[in-house]
């Protein structure tokens, strides 16, 4: 049985205001609001190029907003007191693992790369990250030997020796089989029970944005236009969102 | 151009400020040099030895012919020791090791291993381009040192083996001693030096600011090559007018 998270393992609040972005006089993202709760699965879904990926990147700070702020525990993401105090972790959609290093390696580049911890020390965390993820005994494999979702899997154990308070998921299940969809949402579902992370999910996946979220925010064309719990949003009367819930390929 | 050579600027200046961290980073320094030595050893050596051997033999028949025969040896050796070592070394590893940089750290941009290690709070410039700029700049003057070397005994086999020169090992050796001097060849290593760090750059440069898919990379590729080419001829200009002094 786990333990229950201390207060500095418990998931933070994420507040966006304001945000804006544009790209090459397109504008990506039009001045965007909304708020995630500690402990909060927070799914955004939305059609391809609504401007999901570049609101994760602006969220983990490899973007910054022309207008608009993120405040992470009501401070500002860039601020070193956040840097210093809060740690967080992003999935990226193709795992991202680094391919010249083995399974283990990735898993523990945090805490090696940093000193954090002694190697015997930092090879025991990766072996416990990895029976996690459901990935025993894969620490010397390199990441050309490994399927789509066992490359996720490897990036969310990554993210975890991060001892993450807030994961950003980018299309976790994209390019996935079912089964493994199915694993991932459980991976996300799970962490949340166990160590109360704030989980920020980006998809276009509908199964899997109702199979786990909190609340879900519905974004097209760089605009939010819902926010409400899975059953709110699934009867909320907006043409485009029922447009979207509702594609499929039997109508064809 | 001004905003690559600006980015350059930077991208030298930070790598300066990390180079502390090189004891942290030795491991990545030793594989990348080993790289750079497994790699391009054998390549070095086939090189500088036929370029001493044809520079003995468009300059040995001539200097004979002349009755100036025992002045074989410093020219081959002079040349090679200042000018054509270190510049044609620069090139070769300008697209081994500089092509291989630019395509590896391009992929790590474009499949977001770099947006990775930024999110793992991992500086790129000391996991990346530090150990790969010590390396280079380690690795290609000792290659140079090997280049010298063969290219001298290239030289020496064609001006002994050959019927229009036939001089003696000895006779070329003291030609040589009596031009080139300890300097020179510590001239020609510094030039090395010089051109590693170029190329180490415009590669590292390349490769961090790689866009789109594999053809950004082939795109990258090309021009950390390409430009590292023009670099180190126009570098090795200025060096040969400032040593000179």
């Amino acid at each position: 049985m786990m333990n229950a998270p201390s207060d500095n393992q418990k998931g933070v609040s994420v507040q966006v205001r304001g945000l804006r972005k544009t790209y090459h006089g397109q504008e990506v993202l039009k001045g965007l609001d909304f708020e995630v709760n500690p402990g909060e699965i927070f799914v955004i879904m939305g059609p391809s190029g609504s401007g999901k990926s570049v609101l994760l990147r602006h969220l983990i700070g490899l973007e910054e907003p022309d207008t608009g702020e993120i405040l992470i525990e009501g401070k500002p993401i860039q601020s070193p007191e956040v840097m210093n105090q809060y740690r967080m972790a992003m999935v990226f959609q193709s795992g991202a693992l680094l391919n010249s290093l083995a399974v283990g390696e990735n898993v523990g580049l945090y805490l090696a790369e940093h000193r954090l911890k002694p190697p015997e020390e930092i090879a025991r965390i990766v072996a416990e990250k990895l029976e996690v993820v459901g990935l025993k005994g894969t620490e010397n494999k390199m990441p050309s030997e490994l399927s789509g979702g066992m490359k996720k899997r490897v990036a969310i154990a990554r993210a975890l020796v991060i001892e993450p308070q807030l994961i950003l998921y980018d299309e976790p299940t994209s390019e996935l089989d079912p089964l493994s969809a199915v694993v991932i949402a459980e991976e996300i579902l799970s962490l949340k029970q166990r160590i109360q992370v704030t989980s920020l999910v980006v998809s276009h996946d509908r199964d899997l944005a109702f199979g786990v979220a909190d609340r879900i925010a519905v974004i097209s064309e760089g605009q939010i236009r819902t926010i409400g719990t899975p059953e709110e949003v699934k009867h909320k009367p907006d043409p485009v969102i029922q447009k979207f819930l509702q594609a499929d390929f039997k109508r064809l | 151009m001004f905003q690559n050579i600006g980015e350059m600027v930077v991208l030298f200046w930070r790598t300066l400020l990390a180079l502390p961290l090189t004891w942290r980073q030795r491991q990545k320094v030793f594989d990348q040099f080993f790289e750079i030595g497994n790699a391009s050893l054998l390549m070095v050596c086939i090189l500088s030895g036929f370029i001493g051997a044809v520079i003995a033999l468009q300059t040995g028949p001539l200097l004979v012919e002349r009755g100036i025969a025992s002045a074989v040896g410093g020219v081959v050796g002079y040349s090679i020791c200042k000018e054509l070592a270190p510049v044609m070394m620069a090139i070769l590893i300008a697209g081994r090791i500089g092509s291989a940089m630019a395509a590896e750290i391009g992929s790590m941009r474009v499949y977001q291993e770099i947006d990775a290690l930024r999110t793992m709070n991992i500086n790129p410039i000391h996991y990346l381009v530090l150990p790969r700029m010590v390396a280079i700049s380690i690795g290609l003057p000792v290659l140079v040192v090997f280049a010298i070397l063969v290219g001298w005994l290239g030289g020496a086999f064609v001006c002994v083996a050959n019927p229009r020169i036939a001089i003696s090992f000895a006779a070329f050796l003291s030609g040589l001693q009596d031009v080139v001097k300890i300097k020179d060849v510590a001239n020609g290593v510094f030039k090395s030096f010089v051109f590693a760090v170029a190329v180490g750059l415009v590669s590292c440069h390349q490769g961090l600011v790689t866009l789109g898919g594999p053809r950004g990379i082939g795109r990258s590729v090309t021009k950390a090559v390409v430009n590292s080419i023009v670099l180190i001829v126009v570098l090795d200009y200025i060096l040969t007018r400032v040593l000179q002094k």
